[in-house]
């Protein structure tokens, strides 16, 4: 009976976080397609991957328990923790230097934004 | 003066280089289990060349792994290879076949030649890859950290 409840509240907990990571990937794929400049969708497809990519990590480990399968998943959730918010660093670093700013008329607001160009 | 303007990126790429050449050992020798071999194991270690001359640039590349070395690389690979097919039949057996190397247990035999078969395409395709971004790295000038 305990086994059977264990069992159940594994794949309750799992089921659970793979439909959560995958609700963050949706909103940043809709984020990606909808937001309306480079540097918002930047912000859309990098924040909610880790996020999404972490909770599917996790419920794909506790379906496969302590065994190799996990171990795996381990390395592979800190591979992608440190090259994700690395590449979206080189492509906003890039877009950055190549000239592109953010816009600043967002809501009627000018100025929004300070000039990156001034020296400080 | 340092420019620090490429830090997250080195320090990232000085993390990742090692685990990308585990990773290529691990594909290589686990090949016979698992999805994997040469070309793939290959492939991924130039990855780790490539992936650390992007960042620091093709001097500091090239002295790790100057081009003259590359080039005898992909062409020991090569030699390695046809040196198994070859010391095969000089064992009186077809070219290439790996039950000459135990013919008490042919299956052993087979386990050692494509070991070393594996083991001359990784080399190879590793130097070749090594050897095209080599070859398109050296064309134009580097940018300096100064134009970014």
């Amino acid at each position: 009976m305990a086994e059977l409840v264990y069992d159940w509240v594994i794949l309750l907990a799992s089921w659970g976080l793979i439909l959560g990571g995958s609700a963050f990937v949706m909103i940043g794929a809709f984020g990606m397609l909808r937001f309306p400049d480079f540097w918002s969708r930047l912000h859309a497809a990098s924040v909610s991957e880790s996020a999404g990519m972490l909770l599917l990590i996790a419920g794909m480990a506790l379906q496969s328990g302590w065994t190799l399968v996990t171990f795996k998943l381990v390395f592979i959730a800190l591979l992608v923790f440190i090259t994700g918010p690395t590449s979206t660093h080189a492509v906003a670093n890039a877009a950055l230097v190549s000239g592109l700013r953010p816009r600043d008329d967002v809501d009627g607001v000018e100025g929004a934004f300070p000039d990156l160009e001034a020296e400080p | 003066m340092i420019n620090h303007h490429h830090l997250i990126l080195r320090v990232v790429t000085k993390l990742l280089v090692g685990a990308i050449i585990l990773f290529a050992f691990y594909v290589q020798f686990h090949g016979d289990f698992s999805p994997g071999g040469g070309f793939q194991a290959g492939v991924l270690m130039a990855a780790a060349f490539i992936i650390y001359g992007l960042v620091f640039g093709l001097d500091k590349t090239q002295e790790v792994l100057p081009p003259w070395v590359v080039h005898k690389l992909s062409a020991l690979g090569v030699l390695i290879y046809s040196g198994t097919g070859v010391w095969s039949m000089m064992l009186g057996y077809p070219f290439l076949d790996y039950g000459a190397f135990d013919p008490g247990h042919p299956s052993h035999g087979q386990h050692t030649g494509i070991l070393a078969v594996e083991a001359g395409v990784g080399l190879t395709v590793a130097a070749v890859m090594v050897t095209i971004y080599y070859g398109f790295g050296a064309r134009y000038p580097h940018i300096s950290d100064e134009d970014w």
